[in-house]
């Protein structure tokens, strides 16, 4: 019994101390809040769409649809600030000059087209080419230059959606094909969202890679001490490069949902912010913005959660402008709760009321 | 060495900044309010008196290029300063006697800069779309100093109205009536109205909610709102929005959305849902702005309505510089420009052609 005890403490001990619980908490808090004031929040209804497609509706899917970007942006985010310990600002302004990109491959030089120009595909690698291309002129000051990331990424924050407005000649194009929306939408004949299988994809790529190679290992170890892993024979500037454009990766992914959503741009308003909320979901995970360990479970659950928040908000009718207020009282929270003199506070509490109860 | 290459990169970085930060993070804005000042009209005589007559009669009767410099708002910022900007350059080209400089900046300081150039340079008339209200009195006390009229189009400016020959604005306020006495006038037996509104306090968005309000505040059995809600001027947080009513069941019958870009975000949101929409249908769709794009909407019966922002105001303006060559003040101060609301049932391709921006 005394044994039993003892293993159990064990166990909600390592896990009151593993990051992960953190956005577990949130969602759990959420979800409670949400199911006493209004269970119907839950409820999923199949329905079929104007296409005449089977579609499920309901907030749950809502949450699946529209946080999909986010985990998306969380994945790079997450690498980028374990590599770097510094943050990409400049995703929005990225997303947008990916989605112009994007755009104009398909529309040609006219912003009105009546079919396609060129195939999906092609758009689509155009624009995770010139992701990786911004990617790496951020990884490149970042890394060679040594410049601080949060002031490298400001370059592209603010030219960013000048340079979109200007690869479109300031026209705003309107993709002609049905099939486009597929990616932003749903897929005819499967009623989940396509972008939840995006984002799904997205995942499962990123932790092959996790599994299978030695990124994840190199990037913590460069994260909690260059000069160190440079004496082991790591390359630091190289890992943060890499960091910086598999970022860029997630950024074209994103702008190919996000343009796909409406078929079409608003350079100056497209993923406005986004980079805010994908910097939040990497501290909602528990990840040490100081760069250094992650986990990149965490930082994902943390992008759902955002959007979990966003969509409770916005269920109760919360006016949309306050809701940034909302975000920063869980930015709050969560810096409190994951300082760390703050963590080994309650953890002694925790210890000594479970030690208490062996005892008895 | 280290510290002046990183100091020299930033330097450049700071450069980049300014040259390209203006029209970076704006969304897309709309023209300022009219002063409600439709008493300046008595106040046009004392700049009268003041216009000297040196450069007026010289350019337009010998043939001569009349020199304008015209200060705006950057045309990136929106499609709305596009049109504008587009339609500016039109009027004032070279085949029509003018010889005409630009301006563009999104920042009032820049902007004055750019007009005490102009200054210099001796233009016969300044142009002006202010990006900021306050500022501009040492300005343009210098441009009458210099005998050069100042005409403000589409913002106006705390001034001095015997500062300026002339300002031709939009009745951000009229759009709105015209739009819900339009939405009235379909006499359904309720009206359910999911709001979405601009970035708050902006003069579109005040004038375009205002209307609304008022009838719903006036009316409260049959206007009922099911949600007001600002997108600010976005189609992603449209769609949430409208989305995140649709989730909750409850049943609306129109979309107000105070431009087009949200009318769009909102019809997203109604197609997933297999919600009709359109001439006859469920939910009726009305937006702002004429877009092109939304016209054409309109024209296929996607959406029922869009209130006209007009962005062609150089037909007045020009207006306004012939007089003034003649000799006269115009006679109004303030010139409130005709603004349309089309229909859906009544759109024709022509108005598409004529109108859309």
């Amino acid at each position: 019994m005394n044994n039993n005890s003892k293993s159990g403490s064990g166990v909600l001990s390592r896990l009151l101390r593993s990051q992960i619980v953190i956005p577990l908490a949130a969602l759990l808090l959420l979800i409670i809040f949400n199911l006493i004031f209004d269970p119907s929040f839950f409820v999923i209804t199949p329905k079929t769409n104007s296409a005449g497609n089977p579609v499920l509706s309901g907030y749950l899917i809502t949450i699946l649809d529209y946080g999909s970007e986010l985990a998306i942006l969380a994945i790079g985010m997450t690498l980028v600030t374990a590599a770097s310990g510094g943050q990409d600002i400049s995703v929005g302004a990225t997303i947008a000059i990916c989605g112009s990109a994007l755009l104009r491959v398909l529309c040609g030089a006219n912003s009105r087209p009546d079919q396609l120009q060129a195939p999906i595909i092609v758009g689509f690698l155009v624009a995770c080419i010139v992701g990786m291309i911004c990617g790496a002129f951020n990884g490149v000051l970042v890394a060679y230059f040594k410049i601080q990331p949060m002031v490298a990424t400001l370059i592209l924050f603010t030219a960013g959606r000048s340079i979109a407005a200007w690869i479109n000649n300031n026209e705003l194009p309107i993709v002609p094909d049905p099939k486009y929306a597929y990616f932003g939408g749903f897929i005819p004949g499967i009623p989940v969202p396509a972008p939840v299988f995006i984002a799904a994809i997205c995942i499962i790529v990123i932790f092959l890679v996790l599994k299978f190679t030695t990124l994840g290992l190199y990037t913590q170890a460069v994260g909690i001490n260059p000069s160190s892993s440079r004496l082991n024979g790591l390359n630091p500037e190289l890992v943060k490069f890499i960091s910086f454009v598999i970022l860029g990766l997630c950024v074209a992914v994103a702008a190919l949902i996000k343009t796909s959503r409406l078929s079409t741009i608003n350079y100056s308003v497209i993923a406005k912010d986004i980079e805010m909320d994908a910097i939040l979901a990497v501290a909602l995970g528990g990840n040490p913005l100081g760069g250094g360990k992650f986990n990149m479970w965490a930082s994902i659950i943390g992008a759902y959660v955002i959007q979990f928040l966003t969509t409770t908000l916005y269920k109760f009718k919360v006016s949309s402008d306050a809701l940034s207020a909302y975000k920063a009282v869980v930015v709050i929270v969560l810096v409190v709760f994951s300082a760390p003199t703050v963590r080994e506070w309650i953890g002694s509490k925790f210890k000594k009321l479970t030690g208490k109860k062996g005892v008895a | 060495m280290k510290k002046k290459v990183l100091a020299a990169i930033m330097a450049a970085a700071m450069v980049a900044l300014t040259a390209c930060g203006g029209a970076a993070a704006t969304a897309p804005a709309e023209p300022a309010a009219p002063a409600a000042e439709p008493a300046a009209t008595e106040e046009a005589a004392p700049a009268e008196e003041e216009a000297p007559a040196e450069e007026e009669a010289a350019p337009a009767a010998s043939g001569e290029l009349i020199k304008v410099g015209i200060i705006n708002n950057d045309p990136n910022e929106s499609g709305y300063r596009t049109a504008n900007d587009k339609d500016l350059k039109a009027a004032f080209s070279e085949e029509n006697g003018f010889d005409a400089s630009f301006a563009y900046s999104l920042k009032n300081d820049e902007q004055i800069t750019a007009a005490q150039k102009f200054i210099q340079d001796g233009v016969d008339y300044l142009l002006l779309s202010a990006a900021d209200t306050a500022g501009w009195d040492s300005v343009l006390k210098d441009a009458q100093d210099a005998g050069i009229h100042v005409i403000l189009f589409d913002r106006t400016i705390d001034a001095d109205p015997s500062l300026y020959s002339a300002s031709i604005v939009s009745d951000m306020d009229k759009e709105g009536e015209t739009a819900v006495a339009w939405l009235e006038g379909q006499n359904l037996d309720e009206y359910n109205v999911i709001h979405i509104q601009g970035v708050m306090g902006s003069a579109a968005q005040k004038g375009r909610s205002g209307a609304l309000d008022s009838k719903v505040a006036s009316d409260g059995d049959k206007w009922k709102i099911v949600t007001q809600q600002t997108a600010e001027w976005n189609a992603e947080k449209a769609q949430q929005i409208v989305q995140s009513v649709i989730d909750s069941g409850e049943k609306f019958n129109v979309i107000y959305a105070e431009n087009d870009d949200m009318a769009k975000g909102a019809v997203a949101a109604l197609d997933a849902a297999n919600i009709s929409h359109g001439v006859g249908k469920d939910v009726i769709v009305m937006g702002f702005d004429c877009n092109k794009w939304a016209l054409q909407e309109l024209l296929d019966q996607n959406w029922n309505y869009d209130g006209q922002c007009n962005p062609f105001q150089s037909e007045y303006i020009l207006k306004v510089i012939d007089e003034l060559q003649a000799g006269n003040e115009p006679a109004e101060k303030t010139i409130v420009m005709n603004e349309k609301g089309f229909d859906a049932t009544t759109i024709t391709a022509d108005d598409v052609e004529n109108y859309g921006i």
